[in-house]
């Protein structure tokens, strides 16, 4: 039987749900002696091929997130929105309430340390082009399932991994969702 | 306009308290009062009455946020609330609130450049079977039309205060098309309380028990078993509440009753008192029916000199009770039992956690009965002429007549007393409204119905209502409908609980996105999902029922989502190239990607 393949892609986030998925530490062995990794900062694979799972850390902050989000929908069967910021916008949202003219001029004119003698804004095309908001993903794509937490703890992400690769609907225990 | 410094303003507050007694319990009447003298609440009026009434100024500031008739900007010297009830619409709201807002020269929801007027929408005023409908200065104006805003623009020009318009501006009809038990005029003043003197308090309840009476307010509690629960309470002192907040939007059957029939709607809070041992009675009437106010007073004062109200009634040695009128400020969740009492102490209008309910603890810590308008007009007619009068009529588990609203695409819009069984199509063909395409039972959190289902009948046992009964013909939109109803509740919410506070705008945003066919159909799915979190972990009934439009609508009539719907797939939940505007801007941007598609996946 040929290996599951899944991808995971970091949007608008901190990295801290992949730190998460990295938590399952042993479990790791079982899941390489059956799934392999497509597009992933674990493979550094650039493009996504057609994936099994897709798992989805972030929101949806700017023109590139998009493109990525939508590569994912096209080439995962099931697709995953991986924590806080994934479900809801999370941290990188917090700008929303700041038009998005005074956040660039933070960042490029007026921020501490900051030195722009011509004063203007960066207009290069290697840099994703800013959304007026951040959205979380399932404004964007169909999203499969949703693991909450900031980040979702190792347990979990492994309790929806498994159910997924023993052909579950994944299901998380009270005690999985409860944090106080 | 007369303009106060932070002085003059804690001054003037300082005599509004005063004449309140600078009772903190009293602090929304007192609001009502501070917006009315000086058009809003200053920030100086905050501190003033934070420090006269002994209370935190973010407890002044948290009520005075809470209801929409107080404001902490100025409203003009002229202000319009327009009500924006689904009804007035269908009537043609929208262009008259236009053409004022173009004879004057004003922006809908900014004061003129003058500060003299300001233009605001409201939600439902209770006068849908004369719409369009609207406030002035809190008085009311109905049957708007072209003629009567061009009217009205000539006076506000010629700066003529509101209190010299032509009465008949403000003349509200009552549209009475059917009377039964109730509207007949069951009963003389006095009637009710001599019976319940005479036959005594255990045996007054137990007739109300024998009638089979239960709440009119929607929920159908029955009322022997309130009354009984509150007369059991351990306390020294009880309270009667009269819920006259009647928000529901198509509602207006308690103004009709507290016009034309208040000395029963008072026999009956008065009866309730002498069989619960309260002193002290409360009528909670909604803002909008302010003009009801003093006719009331007239009548309470009357029954005081009849000696139907005060010490000793008709004689009866330590039957003492008295009643007294609570304005509302704009809030439909304070028609909720627990956040009217919030109301009535002077707090923002949250529901309370219950239990302990109302008849344990209700107003100040005091075992409360709230009952409905309705229920009260009811058992003030049960004492009088005893429970078999009553349960002759109606059906087995719901006895006696129910006063139905009927407003919408029907030729004879106005008040149907009908005893409970009724049909909807009984009723439309009453009303002159068959062939409707839709019949909303209960208002937007009620039941919504489709032609074949027009032979349910009105009765606890199929289609429970507070009286809303909302026609609408052939050819109207029903997404359309849920969407206007969604932005209500969404408006409407208290924010006390997330299902509610963050699913009723969740919700709405998703039905705009239906309605201007920017939705997939599978972007339904999460919100059938939302609405059944709503529908079960809301907080109250508001969070519980804000989703029926939309399901009921969508279960219903299909195919005005079918034709909207873009796909089977999500659509993007926002304009993406839209949001890529801003940035493209500022950086000067225009190449490939710098643009996104609008495009499912
Ligand atoms: C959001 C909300 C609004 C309500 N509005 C009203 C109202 O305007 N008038 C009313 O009588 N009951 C209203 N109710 C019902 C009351 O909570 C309460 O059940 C009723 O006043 C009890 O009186 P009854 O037993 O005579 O019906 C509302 C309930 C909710 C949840
Ligand atoms: S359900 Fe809505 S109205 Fe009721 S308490 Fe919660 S937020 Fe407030």
């Amino acid at each position: 039987m040929s290996k599951i393949r899944i991808a995971t892609t970091s949007l608008a986030g901190c990295f801290g749900c992949h730190m998460s998925i990295l938590d399952i530490d042993e479990k790791l062995f079982d899941l390489a002696a059956v799934a392999e990794f497509d597009r992933s900062p674990i493979t550094d694979i650039k493009q996504c091929g057609p994936c099994d799972i897709g798992i989805v850390e972030g929101g949806v902050c700017n023109a590139e997130n998009v493109e990525v989000l939508r590569e994912f929908r096209r080439h995962c069967k099931v697709l995953i929105a991986c924590g806080a910021c994934a479900i809801t916008g999370g941290i990188p949202a917090l700008r929303n309430g700041v038009p998005l003219v005074e956040c660039m001029a933070e960042a490029y004119l007026d921020g501490i340390g900051t030195e722009n003698p011509s004063r203007t804004v960066p207009n290069d095309p290697e840099l994703p082009l800013l959304l007026n908001r951040v959205h979380p993903i399932q404004e964007v794509v169909r999203i499969d399932h949703f693991l909450p937490g900031c980040p979702p703890p190792a347990e979990a992400i492994w309790q929806a991994i498994s159910d997924l690769l023993a052909g579950r609907e994944p299901t998380l225990s009270y005690t999985q969702l409860h944090y106080d | 306009m007369e303009s106060l410094d932070d002085e003059g303003v804690v001054l003037r507050v300082g005599e509004v308290a005063a004449r309140h007694g600078d009772d903190p319990h009293r602090l929304v009447q007192i609001l009502r009062d501070v917006q009315a003298a000086l058009h809003h609440v200053p920030a100086a009026a905050l501190d003033g009455l934070a420090q006269r009434l002994g209370l935190a100024r973010v407890q002044v500031e948290g009520v005075a946020t809470f209801y929409s008739h107080l404001s902490a900007t100025a409203r003009g010297h002229y202000h319009f609330l327009f009500s924006d009830g689904y009804t007035d619409r269908m009537l043609g709201r929208e262009a008259l609130v236009e053409q004022l807002c173009a004879a004057l020269g004003v922006e809908r929801g900014v004061p003129s450049a003058d500060g003299r007027v300001t233009i605001e929408d409201t939600a439902c005023t209770g006068l849908c079977d004369q719409g369009p409908a609207g406030l002035v200065n809190g008085r009311p104006l109905s049957g708007l039309g072209p003629m009567r805003i061009e009217t009205i623009a000539g006076l506000v020009k010629l700066g003529v205060p509101v209190d010299e318009w032509p009465q008949e501006l403000f003349d509200v009809a009552d549209n009475i098309h059917r009377r039964d038990l109730l509207l007949a005029g069951p009963i003389q003043s006095g009637d009710g309380v001599r019976a319940v003197l005479e036959r005594g308090a255990e045996a007054t309840l137990a007739e109300v028990e024998r009638a089979g009476l239960r709440g009119r307010g929607g929920a159908g509690f029955p009322t022997a078993r309130k009354w009984g629960f509150c007369r059991q309470a351990e306390a020294d002192e009880r309270v009667v509440a009269c819920n006259a907040d009647e928000g529901e939007p198509g509602t207006f059957k308690d103004r009709v009753l507290l016009h034309t029939q208040p000395d029963l709607v008072f026999e009956g809070m008065t009866v309730c008192a002498r069989v619960i041992g309260a002193r002290r009675g409360l009528v909670y009437l909604r803002g909008e029916y302010a003009f009801l106010r003093e006719p009331l007073e007239a009548v309470l004062a009357e029954r005081r000199r009849q000696g139907l109200l005060g010490k000793a009634i008709l004689g009866a040695e330590g039957f003492d009770f008295d009643i007294e009128i609570h304005l509302g400020a704009g809030a439909y969740i304070c028609g909720e039992e627990s956040a009217m009492i919030e109301s009535l102490e002077g707090h923002r209008g949250t529901p309370r956690i219950r239990p302990p309910f109302p008849v344990v603890s209700g107003y100040l810590g005091l075992p409360t009965v709230v009952d409905n308008v309705e229920s009260f007009a009811a058992a003030g007619a049960i004492a009088a002429h005893g429970g078999d009068w009553f349960c002759a009529c109606g059906t087995a588990e719901s006895t006696g007549t129910k006063l139905l609203s009927v407003a919408g695409d029907c030729a004879r819009p106005g008040i149907y007393e009908f005893p409970f069984g009724v049909t909807v199509a009984e009723v439309l063909e009453a009303c002159g409204g068959s062939g409707a395409r839709a019949v909303q039972v209960g208002g937007p959190s009620g039941t919504c119905i489709g032609q074949t289902e027009f032979s349910r009948r009105i009765a606890f046992e199929d289609l429970a209502t507070g009286g809303a009964f909302t026609v609408f013909g052939p050819g109207r939109d029903m997404v359309e409908v849920a969407l206007h109803h969604s932005r209500f509740f969404a408006h409407e919410s208290c924010g006390f609980c997330t299902p509610c506070r963050v699913g009723t705008s969740v919700l709405a945003q998703g039905l705009e996105r239906i309605a201007r066919g920017g939705a997939g159909r599978a972007d339904l799915e999460p919100l059938k999902q939302l609405s059944g979190v709503m529908r079960s972990m809301s907080h109250c009934g508001l969070g519980m029922t804000a989703a029926n439009p939309f399901m009921q609508t969508l279960e219903r009539f299909p195919e005005d989502y079918e034709e909207r719907l873009a796909g089977d797939d999500v659509m993007p939940a926002f304009d993406l190239d839209a949001a890529l505007a801003e940035a493209r801007a500022l950086s000067g941007r225009d190449d490939a990607h710098a643009h996104l598609e609008q495009r499912h996946g």
